[in-house]
């Protein structure tokens, strides 16, 4: 099954909204919890990359009977370095991300650290486009 | 772990409930629906927190517990309470006072459940030291441990392996009163519960174990005896069972009772819609770094209990004055029984999750389900009514891909069907009948619902 959701730049509020979605899906299909935790905080770090860094994005979830595929595309501005940025500490986030408590620079390694299979692709000044794959 | 239907303490009086959707829409895993104009609960969803007794505009729901006249089938006649129960009662009336109102209704001993909490302290500071994820969250609440294992799975490993103060209490209790002499079958441990969990719990203990406790008591039930046989006049010194008493333990059951041993790396949370609230966000690992969550189901802790009489506010500052007036636990460790032992009754095994929420074990039929559920959605109104018997559109669309509800209990459905001549109104009838029961439609001066609180 297909799960789409439009991820807003900026509105931290409703970051979050998609990975509990995704979150409850799981659970109904009884994918073991351990799993799940790394799924949805993958989920979540993408989640808030968009809000923090883009210009506003969307999630694409594909669920079958093995395995969650989960695709964010944004609208830019771009990773300038991806091999940089998916450094752990490293951080292009503004004061006003960091002090509402994001930006640590923990995001994509983090995601790769959670994920069975994760692939980013980018182009500055068109957009980015974070891929990945877990099985059940 | 668990055999046969599971025990749960909250039950529905047919004859009082009148059908609404009060305890159906605040119920918080959705357990509860109306069928034949009564609520029906889901035994394997509900967590027995009782805010469907709160919500109930007629006092449907209640609670099986034990008269005070099984007190003659023993001849030691334990009382075993949390201190909330002390701090229900007006200044007017002292703790001597309470206490010797107790022993007017035929109790022999007393014993406070947070008597012996430092070695529950010590216990819960040794997991947490030892723990590799942290935080550990407090597993005193039985609503929370219920919640916990049937809705945030991957979280249970988090849980603290330790019993309730009940547990401890009256294995503490049986061995001091062994060691008078006192044969076991002459021994009546009396619980006196300040909700629906503990009483769940009390009657079936995690790891299904025989209960240690005798006899059930409603906390309420006996504010109302005390109430009738209390004297403002202290004539007894009752002082000596209360020798083990202190702060600590009687602000444990309060917010942040527990969380303040572990200073600022703690949080507490009460209320178990809130609990929700920070359980989702921990499974998103976005929390600050801690090493204990204490987690209470009732606002205010213990405090705001369900079978409470008095006012959870005035019984939290009435309890804070009260604990001023006691040692903290460290200067007072207990003497007089045999620690090792009660240790080793604080043990609990490892907490199984219960995956209740699960469309279908079989996951390509779950997935099915799933799907289902999205296209259903799709036709039902979204206005979460309740009118089908079901707490919202999306959990009647789940019932219908169980076999559980059909198109045609929505009633905007029933009235597309009848405009599109695909059923007959004698059908649709019959659909609302289903769910609110035969004579649902006749004038009925009892039925006039609830209001909001302040109308």
């Amino acid at each position: 099954m297909k799960m789409e959701f439009d991820i807003a730049s900026g509105d931290f509020k409703k970051a979050g909204r998609a990975s509990s979605q995704i979150k409850k899906v799981l659970k109904q299909l009884q994918v073991d919890p351990k799993i799940i935790k790394r799924i949805v905080v993958a989920i979540y770090e993408a989640e808030v990359n968009i809000v923090a860094h883009s210009f506003g994005g969307k999630l694409t979830a594909l669920i079958n009977g093995n395995s969650i595929e989960v695709t964010l595309t944004d609208c830019g501005p771009g990773i300038k370095d991806v091999e940089q940025a998916m450094q752990e500490g490293f951080s292009t986030a503004s004061k006003e991300v960091r002090d509402m408590g994001f930006g640590a620079g923990m995001g994509l390694p983090n995601i790769r650290k959670n994920t069975d299979e994760m692939n980013v692709t980018s182009e500055w000044g068109v957009g980015t486009t974070v891929w990945f794959r877990n099985q059940f | 772990m668990e055999t046969g239907e599971k025990y749960h303490a909250i039950k529905v009086d047919t004859e009082k409930c009148m059908g609404c959707t009060h305890c159906m829409k605040t119920c918080p895993t959705e357990a509860i629906r109306i069928r034949e104009g009564v609520a029906n609960i889901n035994p394997d969803r509900c967590v027995d927190c009782g805010n469907c007794l709160r919500v109930c505009p007629v006092d449907a729901f209640y609670m099986d517990h034990d008269a005070l006249d099984q007190l003659q089938n023993y001849k030691y006649r334990v009382a075993l309470f949390s201190s909330v129960m002390i701090g229900q009662f007006p200044e007017a009336y002292s703790e001597g006072s309470i206490y010797e109102a107790l022993l007017k209704l035929g109790f022999t001993h007393i014993f406070e459940v947070e008597q012996p909490i430092q070695l529950l302290i010590d216990s819960i500071r040794e997991q947490v030291d030892a723990a590799e994820s942290k935080p550990l969250i407090s597993s005193f609440c039985p609503a929370i441990v219920r919640l916990i294992r049937y809705r945030y799975p991957s979280l249970i490993d988090n849980l603290v392996l330790v019993n309730a103060p009940h547990d401890l209490a009256a294995a503490y209790a049986l061995q001091l009163l062994t060691k008078e002499g006192a044969r076991r079958e002459e021994i009546g441990i009396f619980y006196i519960s300040p909700c629906s969990a503990k009483m769940a719990a009390v009657k079936r203990p995690l790891g299904e174990k025989e209960s240690i406790v005798d006899g059930l008591i409603n906390m309420n039930d006996l504010y109302s005896q005390i109430m009738k046989v209390i004297s403002k006049k202290e004539e007894q010194d009752t002082s000596c069972c209360r020798d083990q008493l202190t702060h600590d333990g009687i602000v444990w059951s309060l917010p942040r009772g527990e969380a303040r041993h572990f200073k600022r790396k703690s949080m507490a949370v009460d209320g178990i819609h809130n609990v929700v609230k920070i359980l989702e966000r921990m499974e998103n690992d976005d929390i600050p770094e801690l090493d204990f969550l204490e987690l209470k189901s009732c606002h205010q802790g213990c405090a705001g209990g369900i079978l409470l009489t008095g006012n959870r506010f005035l019984t939290v500052e009435r309890l804070q004055k009260r604990a001023k007036r006691y040692p903290v636990t460290k200067d007072c460790p207990i003497t007089n029984c045999n620690v090792q032992d009660l240790k080793d009754k604080l043990k609990i095994n490892p907490i199984q999750p219960d995956y209740v929420f699960a469309l279908d074990s079989d996951r390509m039929k779950a997935l099915e389900k799933l799907q289902k559920v999205e296209r259903i959605l799709c036709q039902l109104p979204g206005i979460d009514c309740a009118a089908c018997g079901a707490p919202n559109c999306h959990a009647l669309a789940e019932d219908m891909v169980q076999g559980k509800a059909k198109m045609s209990d929505c009633i905007f459905l029933q009235n597309r069907y009848l405009n599109e001549n695909k059923i007959t109104l004698a059908r649709a009838t019959k659909n609302l009948e289903k769910a609110w029961g035969k004579n649902r439609f006749d004038a009925d001066c009892n039925k006039r619902g609830g209001r909001n609180e302040g109308f």
